[in-house]
């Protein structure tokens, strides 16, 4: 047992340190001893991203830290994945999200951001990239049944095409069952209560939080 | 002697310029444009058109080198020179495109609209310090397809100094061009004596969108002067050393260039940009940085070294106010701008990492331009003995120096005079004026500015020809008027 919480520890800090390799490894070790891979991610790895969000609000984790602590998450649930279907088990997932940049625009480093914490914390995240038509995001969320849309933009010449998808989506009927976020330097408070969107986060734990906050799921 | 800063050695340029080769052949340059991969492929570069990526070779790159313009002149209204891009020349202009302004009296950040654009331009034509105009706010209330143009219309009717702009789409860059043209009795005539130059921004790394690429061939096809604004954020979309970033840099600038000269070999272009470090904590862009003014320096030193006319993005802060913070920001960067040599320094008068301008804020940056200036005219050597010719008949005395009739001739060489928003008062003096702040004599000062403007004297012909052409764009862009304001048509 105690080598059990041993194992938990290093997971989180492996998580912590942005290791993806060591991640990969404690994720392996723990199929090996037959730990339930549900406790690996909730007890072991999650320890670790909770950890690094709540420093990254603190000011005392930087993006590099957060970025690599995502990306050591994404692998070690990789890694896990194959033994939860086998186990007929699924990770609770908090919803699942379409992520892009408006159509005009290419900047992504934000939006990224905000899909790797996402996924990190527990959310499915379908990622479209950049400059994706209002017909291309709304076909994905129906696709893949979203719960939820979040929306960058950073020029104030293509902030307007996150105001035309929530207009088609509510056109479609498709709102209030899917919540619309949206993000990028020149989003306001103000200009996501105007274009009705459901919130906007100046930075990529703030999201994961809105996130959470508005499916329910805090 | 220009007094000058040079954060690289020459060999570090020669790695900086061979690492940027390097890059341009691997992983090369992505050009979403057809037409620019099509030149590039005809002057022997690889391209992979399922990637979109291009290798170009230096030979080729080095051609492109050879054509393109040591210096060239932006002209005023009247056809004056007003700015001259390349050598050691420095000028200033505001920061282009805020979309807020700052309100003096509310200190919020408001959505900027036409009332907005014409105080900054009033205020920045009034003050020496800029040679320039920008197209320094957008307009939030015209329809987005006109708001590139209709900020270069107001700058036209309001304003006789040469301007930077740039258009947000391939199609209206040849209607701002076309609107110049009016002014300057056409296009051959506008080519032979620009007013403006056209910012053209690649994307990070290494990538010339569709739009980009577009815009440098028609501004080379057109003859008009292009600057490139190439933006590498050193950590986030370019390495996070500086030096990285200033390489990557200059592969951007380097495979603009090309694209640019073999469109219209000759046509004039700027090595510039607005590069940034990426903050860790926020994810922001921290213009007013020093190692952002560290790479806007040391590229600049790259451009020099290939003799190209130079640009860059200082006098800028992420304050959100008009406090030390800014002050500090901006005028550290005014300075390493001003000696580093670079042609046009633009950024004064923003805030908030270039969303928001703010004419209380230009005023005060003048300031700090004014003593960057002073810095870059040196240590002046105006007599002949450096000092024992001024003791003649000296009698020991504090004052003496003061009688002097070459105190008052030289004093206002060696000196700058600083406006009224500086304050060197004695404690009496500044409490009897009201005990104010930096900020409240800026206000103050932006007020005088407002009340003394007047109008630049043009053509009403041609006045009313751009009216009528930027009117019609506005319609079909289903605009039923224009915004009016006190040079609209039946004003003026």
């Amino acid at each position: 047992m105690a080598e059990t919480e041993e194992l938990y520890k290093q997971m989180a800090q492996s998580i912590i340190d942005g290791e993806a390799e060591q991640a990969v490894a404690l994720a392996q070790k723990s199929i090996e001893l037959q730990i339930n891979p549900l406790d690996t991610i909730t007890k072991g790895f999650v320890t670790g991203v909770s950890y690094i969000g709540e420093q990254f609000g603190k000011g005392e984790a930087f993006l590099p830290e957060l970025v690599m602590a995502g990306e050591a998450m994404k692998a070690a649930i990789a890694t896990l994945e194959p033994e939860l279907i086998k186990l007929g088990q699924a990770r609770e997932v908090l919803g699942r999200v379409v992520l892009a940049t408006v159509e005009g625009d290419i900047h992504e480093i934000g939006k990224t951001l905000v899909g790797t914490m996402l996924s990190a914390s527990g959310f499915e995240v379908y990622d479209l990239g950049v400059d994706a038509s209002a017909e291309k995001i709304i076909g994905k969320a129906i696709e893949v049944n979203a719960d939820l849309i979040g929306m960058s933009a950073l020029l104030t010449t293509t902030m307007v095409r996150q105001r035309e998808v929530i207009e088609e989506l509510d056109k479609e009927g498709l709102r209030p069952r899917i919540k619309v976020i949206v993000g990028g330097a020149p989003i306001t408070k103000d200009w996501a209560e105007k274009i009705k969107a459901d919130g906007t986060s100046e930075d990529a734990v703030g999201a994961v939080k809105l996130a959470k906050q508005l499916l329910g799921k805090e | 002697m220009q007094p000058k800063l040079s954060l690289l050695t020459d060999n570090l340029i020669q790695r900086i310029l061979d690492e940027a080769f390097q890059l341009m052949l691997k992983p090369g340059i992505k050009v979403q444009n057809a037409e620019a991969r099509a030149l590039l492929k005809s002057a022997g570069a690889a391209v992979a058109e399922e990637t979109l990526v291009v290798r170009i070779p230096e030979p080729v790159v080095r051609k492109a080198l050879e054509t393109v313009p040591r210096q060239f002149q932006l002209y005023d209204y009247e056809g004056e020179p007003g700015v001259q891009y390349g050598g050691e020349a420095v000028h200033f202009d505001p920061g282009s495109s805020g979309v807020a302004i700052l309100d003096p009296d509310t200190l919020e950040h408001r959505d900027a609209q036409t009332p907005d654009l014409i105080r900054v331009l009033k205020v920045a034509e009034q003050i020496p310090q800029y040679d320039a105009q920008s197209t320094a706010i957008v307009c939030t209330e015209v329809k987005k397809e006109i708001q590139d143009l209709y900020r270069l219309y107001l700058v036209m009717l309001y304003s006789r100094k040469p301007i930077v702009t740039g258009a947000f789409t391939n199609k209206t860059v040849h209607q701002m061009i076309d609107m110049l043209a009016i002014f300057a009795g056409g296009r051959e005539a506008l080519r032979q004596k620009p007013r403006a130059v056209f910012d053209v921004c690649p994307s990070p790394p290494l990538i010339w969108s569709n739009f980009g690429a577009d815009n440098l061939i028609s501004l080379a096809r057109a003859g008009i002067p292009a600057e490139i604004v190439s933006m590498p954020l050193a950590g986030a979309a370019a390495p996070v050393t500086l030096l990285g970033a200033v390489t990557q840099h200059a592969a951007e600038c380097l495979s603009g260039i090309t694209i640019h000269q073999l469109a219209q070999a000759g046509s004039p272009i700027v090595w510039g940009g607005a590069p940034s470090i990426f903050d860790m904590r926020k994810g922001g862009t921290p213009f007013g940085s020093m190692e952002t003014a560290m790479i806007d320096s040391s590229y600049a030193q790259i451009g020099k070294s290939l003799g190209l006319p130079t640009h860059a993005y200082l006098c800028a802060t992420e304050s959100k106010l008009l406090d030390m913070q800014a002050g500090l920001e901006s005028g550290m960067g005014a300075l390493v701008g001003a000696l580093s040599g670079i042609n046009m320094i633009s950024g004064a008068g923003m805030l908030d990492s270039l969303l928001c301008q703010s004419p209380e804020k230009l005023v005060i940056d003048a300031e700090s331009i004014a003593m960057a200036q002073r810095m870059l005219a040196g240590m002046l050597i105006h007599t002949e003995t450096l000092a024992t010719g001024f003791y003649e008949g000296i009698d020991f005395k504090g004052g003496d120096f003061l009688k002097q009739r070459i105190t008052m001739k030289l004093f206002q060489k060696e000196q700058h005079v600083p406006g009224a928003v500086i304050d060197r008062d004695s404690m009496r003096g500044w409490k009897e004026s009201g005990s104010l702040d930096a900020f409240e004599r800026a206000k103050m000062r932006v007020d005088q500015l407002l009340a003394s403007y007047t109008r630049p004297e043009l053509d009403p012909v041609k006045v009313a020809e751009l009216h009528a052409f930027v009117l019609d764009l506005a319609k079909q862009a289903g605009m039923d008027a224009l915004p009016s304001h006190e040079l609209s048509p039946a004003v003026v």
